[in-house]
């Protein structure tokens, strides 16, 4: 097979937009993962546009329509399409705003835990060592906790509300990111490239940052992505239990813990937010797998 | 009045494998007491097969690991880097070119990159200057200067063995260390890299430590030749006296051992098979 | 009869690049008890077309072929079941990392036996006794003992020598070796080149030798095959070839090996006229 594969090394496109068009090949073959990211577009759109688009204020409580249903219900009106809370606030424009606090809560607690992951992962990686044993143990300890169960002790310590919650749950993901960079530095760090680098001059930083941390990115990606969903779910699970958002912030595991009480009477109050957190984590992981098949070479074929 | 370039002595190079918790510990000789010295212009080749020892004493020579014990001496300076520093000046003498052109070239790094990257960290030479180089010995190994904004994966492999010599010369070196250089290549693009590697030579007055199994490519390119053999150099001597009057009993089966492709012994070989 | 015979054989992969043409009309056959060496570069597709004989291509592939016929028999549209019949049992194949071909997680004396049981159908006992006889006769000491070895205990040369009696265990009609000896040294080369040659003619095999090195297409061929791009580029007796070179490639190819250099320099492909040369074949 070593014939084929040098062939088709040969065969791979000189510009940057024929890499582009390979990865959209790849990225492309997985359906689930077309969808999910045109399910992601529509949301990233949504939430930029919410003040625009949004009928009602997030905040603005209407009297006159408590607990007012859908508006294809009997007694649903077109003013409140997706129907209103306990305090008359309209669901619809609630969703709308939410989606701008998960997105920001995926996209910071992704960044804290991937430059810090990174940041360890490489020097554990590089360094070896009694440093390496020392990093990898303290990981080891955090991978230990149900995740959820440390998130809340440390939100617990730390105090409520989203800020340390994104904290307390980029802290939670972080040994993952620096699992996986340490085990691509460790494999990186012994090619020839590297001895190369190191042989015209090159001193550490350079060689960890410039030289290797490039060509760990693939499965950082993937997990990255994969990572913003779990992240969104841990923020709504921390707000259901009144540990992360605090009320009357429109996050969704927020809203969902305030329908508590009306689960029964008002099916509309908790099936909104639920569902938003479902759609949105379901088509984030769809499109992490395709950029998976898309980005790791392992699973490329031909 | 010929200049040493590259001068060993008795180098030994140990690795210590610990037995776990419980085994004892063991200690291999990877490289087993060499001296060799190099004339500046000229190869000296070193032949062995894998687990001789002949990669581990090209990183020492190349400064990149320390021998256990034993002196390097590079331009008649002796060199010890688990004492000091390198120096940048040292560090620039000698440089290497390895086996896999697929894994010597960082694959996110644009050739020009590659090659100005010795440069950058080395020297404050301005980047106009830089790229100018860069350029010029894109040419002279024999690329075009549209490759200069191209990836590694864009290239076969005798183009990116001819990358990695190029990255090599950028400082101009003293000594380039040449660790089976064209083993990974095809029959055709091994004799095109020989070629440029003897026009190098020529033209820089380069010394190289030549470093190959293939017994045929190092008749064709070495003025010296060493033959490793467990860590141990079991023959040193000229070219010619090493391939016409072989001392030791492994060199002897090493020679008998590479296949011909001369006419006279495959018309032997049908007549042995015929009878 | 030929043993293996193939007529205009093509080989097309699909690409994300789109359709790359690895096997470009290739005809060959091999009789019983004769060794075609099968000659060329990276590229040339050389494995590919034995691949496709023994149906290991991914399914990227497609193959096409005017003939694809052992002893008579068709086997490009075989079922998987019947090909399976005559792949490892008529046709046998050794590659060129012989490590990596062994699976790792079993003894070498399991993997010869489930050879044994898959093919031959013999009780376990036989099975025991024939796989120390094949281990005896590629040369590995210690038989008894070294079934019980794994992969990762035994050298490279050691490790091609299990190859080589797991391939010839069912006593083949066609050994295929794909580049058998590019990762070895040289002086395990020589033994496991000879080993080859001498089971050749034991058991009167016909044999393959795909190859990039022009030494071990001289120390073993009798007829050779010099591809380039997936296309034949000459076909000729061993000698003929060797002698006189007739179709450009090969003079090319002939001449950049070191040991024929004259003067400072090696005289390169490119300095030969070769693309558009038509195909030079079929002499004795």
């Amino acid at each position: 097979m070593t014939d084929a594969s040098a062939t088709q090394a040969k065969m791979q496109d000189p510009s940057r937009s024929a890499r582009l068009a390979e990865f959209w090949y790849y990225f492309s073959e997985n359906r689930g993962a077309v969808i999910g990211l045109v399910f992601f577009i529509l949301l990233v759109i949504l939430a930029l546009a919410a003040p625009l688009i949004a009928p009602h204020a997030a905040n603005a409580q209407y009297r006159d329509a408590i607990l007012v249903p859908p508006y294809w219900q009997e007694g649903g009106r077109a003013a409140y399409l997706l129907g209103t809370d306990a305090v008359g606030r309209d669901m619809l424009s609630r969703l709308l705003f939410g989606a701008r606090y998960s997105l920001f809560i995926g996209v910071v607690v992704t960044l804290l835990a991937l430059t810090s992951g990174i940041l360890i992962g490489t020097v554990a990686g590089y360094f070896r060592g009694w440093a390496d044993t020392a990093i990898t143990r303290v990981m080891d300890i955090i991978l230990a906790f149900p995740s959820l169960l440390l998130a809340l002790v440390l939100v617990a310590v730390l105090g409520p509300g989203l800020t340390n919650a994104m904290i307390a749950i980029a802290l939670v993901q972080q040994p993952h990111y620096v699992r996986l960079t340490r085990a691509a530095v460790m494999a990186e760090k012994n090619r020839d490239y590297v001895t190369a680098a190191r042989v015209a001059g090159a001193g550490n930083l350079r060689l960890m940052f410039r030289t290797i941390l490039p060509n760990c990115t693939a499965p950082l990606i993937v997990q990255a992505a994969l990572s913003f969903s779990t992240a969104i779910l841990d923020a709504a699970a921390l707000g259901f239990l009144g540990m992360g958002a605090q009320p009357p912030t429109p996050e969704w595991g927020t809203m969902l813990a305030e329908a508590r009480e009306f689960i029964l009477r008002a099916w509309w109050v908790v099936t909104f937010p639920g569902l938003a957190i479902l759609i949105t984590v379901l088509a984030i992981n769809l499109m992490g797998d395709g950029l998976r098949d898309a980005l790791d070479p392992k699973l490329k074929r031909s | 009045m010929s200049e040493t370039v590259l001068e060993t002595r008795g180098i030994v190079r140990d690795y210590h494998i610990s037995g776990g918790l419980f085994g004892q510990g063991r200690t291999i000789h990877a490289v087993k007491d060499v001296s060799l010295k190099v004339e500046k212009g000229k190869t000296l080749a070193i032949v062995g097969e894998s687990g001789c020892g002949k990669s581990t004493l090209a990183r020492i020579i190349t400064m990149i690991d320390a021998p256990t014990a034993g002196e390097l001496f590079i331009d008649g300076e002796k060199v010890d880097i688990t004492a000091s520093r390198l120096s940048a000046e040292m560090r620039r003498k000698v440089q290497i070119v390895f086996q896999n052109p697929y894994g010597s070239l960082n694959p996110r790094q644009k050739i020009g990159d590659v090659l100005m990257d010795p440069l950058v960290i080395n020297s404050d030479v301005p980047a106009a200057e830089r790229r100018d180089r860069a350029m010029s010995m894109l040419t002279k190994v024999g690329l075009q200067p549209e490759h200069f904004n191209r990836y590694p994966h864009m290239f076969s492999g005798g183009q990116r063995q001819r990358i990695a010599i190029a990255r090599a010369l950028m400082l101009n070196p003293r000594l380039l260390v040449l660790d089976e250089p064209v083993s990974a290549l095809d029959l055709s693009v091994q004799a095109q890299v020989l070629n440029l590697l003897a026009d190098l030579q020529d033209e820089f007055g380069l010394t190289y430590v030549f470093i190959s199994h293939d017994l045929s490519v190092v008749r064709y390119i070495a003025d010296d030749v060493m033959v490793m053999y467990f860590g141990e150099a079991v023959e040193y001597g000229t070219r010619d006296a090493v391939f016409s009057d072989p001392q030791h009993e492994y060199t002897r089966t090493l020679f008998a051992a590479t296949p011909r492709a001369d006419v006279e012994s495959i018309r032997k070989r049908l007549e042995r098979r015929a009878a | 009869m030929a043993l293996l015979e193939i007529k205009n054989l093509t080989v097309t992969f699909d690409t994300a690049a789109g359709p790359l043409r690895a096997v470009d009309g290739i005809s060959l056959s091999v009789d019983a008890g004769e060794v075609l060496a099968i000659v060329g570069e990276s590229g040339s597709g050389k494995s590919v077309s034995m691949l496709a004989v023994m149906g290991l291509l991914p399914w990227t592939a497609t193959v096409k072929a005017d003939r694809m016929a052992f002893e008579g028999r068709d086997i490009l549209n075989l079922s998987p079941a019947e090909r399976r019949r005559i792949v490892g049992k008529d046709i046998a194949m050794i590659f060129q990392e012989p490590i990596a071909s062994l699976n790792p997680c079993f003894t070498v004396g399991f993997q010869i036996e489930e050879a044994l049981k898959q093919h031959m159908g013999l009780d376990r006992k036989a099975r025991r006794k024939r796989a120390i006889e094949l281990f005896a006769a590629v040369g590995i000491p210690d038989p008894e003992d070294r079934l019980g070895h794994y992969p990762h205990q035994m050298s490279g040369g050691q490790c091609q020598r299990v190859m080589i009696a797991i391939a010839i265990a069912c006593n083949p009609k066609l050994l295929i070796a794909d580049e058998p000896t590019t990762a070895l040294d040289v002086t395990i080369q020589k033994q496991i080149l000879d080993l080859l040659m001498q089971l050749q003619a034991e058991q009167g095999m016909g044999m393959i030798m795909i190859t990039h090195n022009m030494g071990v297409v001289a120390e073993t061929a009798d007829r050779v095959i010099v591809q380039y791009k997936g296309r034949k580029m000459e076909e000729a007796g061993v000698l003929s070839l060797f002698e006189t070179p007739e179709h450009p490639y090969t003079r090319a190819l002939l001449s950049a090996l070191p040991e024929n250099a004259t003067g400072d320099r090696l005289p390169t492909v490119s300095d030969f006229a070769f693309e558009d040369a038509p195909y030079k074949g079929d002499r004795a």
